[in-house]
């Protein structure tokens, strides 16, 4: 067994680097590629690494509540502050946001391109009872859609509605996979490689757009977590070079992020 | 097909980023196999030399161990690493070392299983043998581990197989950071989440060769698989 | 060093799931000579010479040596009906026994080398042992149990299976083996054998020892019927 607890000793050793901050993000978040460009920017500025845990809003703030990151970034607003309530996250500060759309086959049975808002494009559904898949996992995406199903008034049932419990890009497979209707964020979409018959049918409505808050996890509540880089990072995101960086990211000529931190 | 010649072109290109997650895989595989067989090797040998009373038992616990979803040792593993756990302390969660971890969780039985299974067929052949000659019981599981290597080496293969072909567990506990904890399993889950399917394919791919040139490699310096010895 | 013999059976008696194998036997071996079990098939030769080495052991009455067991255990040699070859070559063989006493592994593999010259296998050193010819795997075995010199050896039907030529080169070993006083107890269904090897003979006959007598009284005038019997080939009820 000695040389066993040797290896893991020496693996351990390995693992934990210097100036590392370890940050729970959205697939949503990850999946539109806007990391890719930051990351390395902020290494470059504040010599900071920063290592993605990329899961569902709902397990995100989990990982912040065991202390298992140093802060979170998110996007659901309601379960943000219920995090801060508990003591687990220091504050919350937004960064920017981008917008939710709903994509279904070309054909659009329901004609939700018609729609004049979200809630409409969704009774629209309901109505026909078109194929319609959830991601179902807890995540800001899902939380945001749920709010709009109880604002157009029937809960969604039946077989036309289908939770997937999975990520966006897995939901995406799916409703790819079905000809169905379903609702994701802009940046997943536009990056989404399997796009078989779906479409982008309706977006642009006030009510889809998705706030981004950075959240750092709470020294109080933990001590081992890095607040320190945590506000480092936080000071760099807010930063003019941020926001150049954010509003100025494309996908295809598409214009995804709209930055909006306050800067005193 | 873009995405799977895409894969091809960065293996022959020496991409940086696919040999890194490719060298990680193997590391955190190969590291857990050794680890894995130091403890399952000597279980399945002395499982099968003994007999004591709740043996039936812990054989039977061992097979249905072997059959445990790697989603619920990754997800018990996590518990068990997470800040607010009992092991929170070392700090080891989204690290290889946590992976590391989950996949001796996961082929420990596998390896002890097949190792039991083995040893205990050479030791019906031995057994009259080794206690004529006096040997003691550790004597008697290092001759029978030696004597049974060739077949012991696949007990270990298939420990291999399962772990570097693990995706639910490790992705939990690693967390799948990119530069950090992503492996050729949960880079395939992502290209496959972002529908790229062409990418993630490829990949799979380079798992599969990966896989097969290992395989193949121990059979060489194993000596396996000749003519004139079994 | 003291011998571990003589051996003394008392009532040694050997039940298998409440089934009585063999037994009860009461017999001494004294420290030299060559004792030659006979008896029909299922007469429980092997099972006797297993209780004798403590492969099975004794459901009542007992087997006692000289010297306390645990030190009997390590001078005794036996030599199986079926050969059991280790996975290893034959030189590596040889060694095993030396290597299990402590012997670095250099010392025992030079040991191993020159003992295999004694017994005509200097040109199968690194032959994979399973793969050897049945003389060569008898010869392989007796030189494995006799490589630490034990002060007995067990030897149960050691020329089944074997032509006459490697028959009499196992028994020309096993004759300078004795001469060199190691103490021979050995089973056999080959009378011919028997007769030139025995020094004394054990008659055995549905799990008992039926006669035990000197080989040349035995073989000139048996005391039972089914000795004479036996002797002379027939079919022994
Ligand atoms: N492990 C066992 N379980 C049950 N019965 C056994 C066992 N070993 C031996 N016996 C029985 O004990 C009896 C004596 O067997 P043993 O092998 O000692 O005979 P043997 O004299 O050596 O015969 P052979 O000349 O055929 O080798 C036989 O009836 C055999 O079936
Ligand atoms: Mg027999």
């Amino acid at each position: 067994m000695k040389p066993v607890f040797a290896l893991i000793v020496a693996l351990l050793a390995s693992a934990t680097h210097a100036e590392t901050l370890r940050m729970a993000v959205t697939t949503s978040f990850y999946n539109s590629g806007l990391s890719e460009v930051l990351l390395p920017e902020i290494k470059a500025d504040i010599g900071l690494d920063v290592e993605l845990i990329v899961v569902g809003t709902g397990q995100a703030i989990r990982l912040g509540e065991a202390g298992d990151v140093d802060a979170i970034l998110v996007h659901a607003r309601a379960a943000e502050e219920r995090f801060i309530a508990a003591g687990f996250g220091s504050y919350r500060r937004e960064i920017m946001y981008n917008d939710f759309i709903f994509v279904g086959p070309l054909s659009d049975p329901a004609g939700v391109a018609n729609a004049q808002t979200a809630v409409e494009a969704l009774q629209a559904i309901a109505t026909t009872e078109a194929p319609f898949v959830s991601r179902g996992d807890d995540s800001g995406t899902n939380k945001k859609e749920l709010a709009l199903w109880a604002l157009a008034g029937s809960p969604p049932e039946g077989a036309w509605y289908r939770a997937a419990g999975a990520g966006m890009g897995a939901t995406l497979n799916v409703a790819s996979g079905m000809n169905a209707y379903t609702f994701t964020d802009r940046a997943s979409w536009l990056n989404f490689g399997n796009k078989g018959d779906l479409k982008l049918l309706f977006a642009g409505d006030p009510s889809l757009f998705n706030q981004y808050a950075f959240i750092p996890v709470s020294p109080a509540r933990w001590p081992h977590v890095r607040n320190d880089l945590a506000l480092a990072l936080e000071g760099w995101l807010t930063s003019e070079k941020a926001k150049g960086l954010i509003d100025g990211y494309t996908i295809n000529g598409a214009h995804l992020f709209s930055f909006n931190a306050v800067t005193p | 097909m873009n995405g799977f010649w895409e894969a091809w072109r960065l293996i022959i290109t020496l991409d940086a980023d696919l040999y890194e997650i490719i060298f990680l895989s193997l590391q955190v595989t190969v590291t857990a196999v050794i680890i894995a067989s130091v403890i399952g090797l000597p279980m399945g040998a002395w499982l099968a030399v003994n007999r004591f009373k709740f043996r039936r038992y812990v054989i039977a616990v061992l097979n249905a161990f072997m059959g445990l979803p790697p989603v619920v040792v990754g997800l018990f593993v996590y518990m068990a690493l997470s800040r607010a756990g009992p092991l929170g302390g070392f700090g080891l969660l989204f690290s290889p070392a946590a992976m590391i971890i989950a996949q001796v969780i996961i082929i420990t039985p596998l390896i002890a299983s097949i190792s039991h299974q083995t040893i205990r067929d050479l030791w019906a052949e031995y057994h009259d043998l080794l206690i004529s000659m006096n040997a003691t019981r550790g004597q008697r599981i290092k001759a029978l581990l030696w004597d049974g290597k060739r077949a012991l080496l696949t007990a270990t293969l298939a420990g291999f197989g399962r772990a570097i072909g693990e995706v639910g567990a490790i992705m939990i506990v690693g967390g799948n950071i990119e530069h950090a904890t992503r492996v050729l399993t949960t880079a395939i889950a992502l290209e496959t989440g972002k529908g790229n399917f062409a990418f993630a394919m490829g990949l799979g791919l380079v798992l599969i060769v990966l896989a097969v040139l290992v395989n193949v490699l121990i059979h060489i310096i194993g000596k396996t698989e000749r003519a004139s010895t079994w | 060093m003291v011998s571990i013999l003589p051996l003394t059976l008392t009532d040694a008696t050997a039940h298998m799931r409440g089934k009585k194998l063999v037994g009860p036997v009461s017999l001494t071996l004294a420290a030299e000579g060559f004792t030659m079990i006979i008896g029909p098939n299922g007469a429980g030769k092997t099972t006797l010479l297993r209780l004798m080495h403590g492969l099975q052991r004794c459901t009542k009455g007992t087997v006692a040596w000289a010297v306390p067991n645990t030190l009997a255990r390590t001078r005794q040699g036996f030599v199986f009906q079926s050969p059991i070859m280790m996975r290893r070559t034959v030189v590596d063989s040889l060694a095993y026994p030396l290597r299990l006493r402590g012997m670095g592994k250099a010392a025992a593999l030079k040991k191993a080398t020159s003992c295999a010259a004694n017994f005509g296998l200097e040109g199968l050193l690194e032959s994979w042992a399973p793969m050897l010819s049945g003389g060569e795997k008898q010869k392989l075995s007796l030189a494995r149990a006799l490589i630490i010199e034990p002060d007995i050896l067990f030897l149960d039907e050691p020329c089944a299976n074997l032509d006459s030529r490697a028959t009499r080169e196992i028994e020309a070993i096993l004759q300078e083996v004795q001469a060199r006083g190691t103490r021979l107890v050995m089973s056999t269904h080959d009378m011919g054998q028997a007769k030139r090897l025995a020094q004394d003979v054990v008659f055995m006959l549905h799990g008992g020892v039926h006669e035990h007598s000197q080989a040349d009284a035995f073989f000139m005038a048996p005391e039972t019927r089914e000795a004479k019997q036996f002797i002379n080939g027939d079919i022994v009820e």
